[in-house]
């Protein structure tokens, strides 16, 4: 925390994503210069970044983002390529952990017919999701600090913890939102499907007022799967960078909030797979 | 709250990665934890067909060892019997020639008093002979006497 801050802008600078995008011609940037024309360059303000519109991109939490998603991969990859059925090593211990904790969860919550996707698919959510959960373990002002020593910029922005970014969050449940329609339809059919959104809790008398029901019960999955871990993630950094400004006594506390943390990235993970598996059962299960 | 391309960004990653752990992570880890599943389960069941037929194998040679036992109390016992048998023989067999000897020995023994005997009977024959010539002082006809001396040696 530099000199002439305020706790304000300090906790707002933060919580502002490094964006990239194109801004209009004729444009007045942040420090009152206009621009001729239309220009792609990193936002400098808060209103910079709304006005490039949908057509941006937040180099941080994307980059961080596809950066764990990479280290997930390698990791497990370099453990796959030389997986054997002997005596495992550390690393192929803890993975086959994970793997078959993972696989565990699936038998025992999926009960479709089996499918190749779900496992790796639940896999794929609960060890990226933790990955970038535990970005948030990170001090706050370390990886900022050292993003902005390299780019010569003190004072770029630069989230570190995905998860707090609602694209990130929406982008898992959106997917996973997809392949629940995708199964839905597989599994049941355009009718079988459409009639579980119609047909039911209260006959074919009451269609309007099933889909109403059934269409928000349907919507509300991605929306609280998102909104669950962005919640957690964001609360959970803010109190983070509350702490931060405490000076020395954010030391026994900063330790105290983050052996907490532990157990919200590990458990917000959990909750994300595992939701997903039974929201994917379900669009499995003939109902009605 | 802001949203932007970061959000199909996302899900396009997420469909990556996803495809590539369903490519190339999963399946070898599963294939390997099935496989040391299958490994350990059978060295499990030969664990236990092991301890199976060594308790198995504990009874045979308990029986086997009361078999040999038994086989060679009654090979003791017959040799026991055949030494017996052997012995009485022997035994027999010593009794028969010793008194086979004795019956040898008793015959050679009359023989040779049988001929001491005749042999004496024609010393005293020749002697009474001798003494009767002496007393006759003369000649003896050996042939005009001869049946007189058979009778006398015969008496003898």
């Amino acid at each position: 925390m530099s000199e002439g801050l305020t706790s304000t802008s300090y906790i707002k600078h933060h919580l502002q994503n490094l964006v990239y995008g194109k801004l209009p011609a004729g444009y007045e940037r942040a420090d009152g210069t206009v621009i001729e024309q239309g220009t792609w360059t990193l936002a400098h303000s808060p209103r910079e970044a709304v006005d490039m519109g949908f057509w941006a991109v937040n180099v941080d939490t994307m980059g961080w983002s596809l950066v764990l998603g990479l280290v997930f991969s390698y990791l497990f990859y370099r453990v796959a390529r030389q997986a054997h059925a002997g005596v495992p090593g550390g690393l192929q211990n803890l993975i086959e952990t994970l793997v078959g904790f993972v696989d565990k969860c699936v038998k025992e919550t999926f009960h479709g017919r089996s499918d190749k996707l779900i496992a790796p698919l639940a896999l794929t959510i609960f060890c990226w999701i933790f990955f970038m959960n535990l970005m948030d373990l990170l001090p706050v002002d370390l990886l900022p600090l050292v993003a902005g020593w390299l780019s010569g910029n003190p004072h770029l922005y630069f989230k570190v913890v995905p998860t707090t970014d609602p694209n990130i969050t929406f982008g898992f449940s959106l997917s996973v939102f997809i392949l629940i329609v995708f199964y839905s339809i597989k599994i049941k059919g355009i009718g079988g499907f459409v009639g579980e959104l119609t047909l039911h809790p209260f006959g074919k008398w009451m269609i309007p007022f099933n889909f109403l029901l059934e269409g928000v019960s349907l919507l509300t999955k991605p929306v609280s799967l998102a909104l669950r871990l962005f919640g957690n993630l964001y609360a959970g950094e803010l109190i983070f960078l509350l702490i931060a400004m405490l000076g020395y006594w954010q030391l026994p506390l900063h330790f105290v909030w983050a052996v907490f943390h532990i157990l919200i990235i590990t458990l917000q993970a959990f909750i994300f797979m595992m939701l997903t598996i039974v929201y994917l059962g379900m669009a499995h299960e003939e109902l009605h | 709250m802001n949203f932007n391309a970061t959000l199909i960004g996302q899900m396009i990653a997420f469909a990556v990665f996803t495809w590539f752990c369903l490519k190339f992570i999963w399946p070898p880890i599963i294939h390997a934890l099935e496989e040391r599943k299958k490994t350990i389960a059978d060295g499990l069941a030969a664990g236990e067909k092991g301890r199976h037929e060594l308790e198995l194998a504990r009874g045979r040679f308990v029986e086997l060892t009361r078999e040999g036992k038994q086989g060679a109390a009654e090979i003791i016992a017959l040799a026991q019997k055949r030494g017996d048998e052997i012995i009485d023989k022997a035994k027999e067999d010593a009794r028969l020639e010793g008194e086979h000897l004795l019956a040898a020995a008793r015959a050679e023994i009359e023989q040779e008093r049988l001929q001491a005997k005749e042999h004496l009977r024609k010393e005293v024959a020749a002697l009474a002979i001798a003494g009767a010539e002496q007393i006759l002082m003369r000649e003896v006809d050996r042939d005009a006497h001869n049946k007189v001396l058979e009778r006398i040696s015969a008496t003898l």
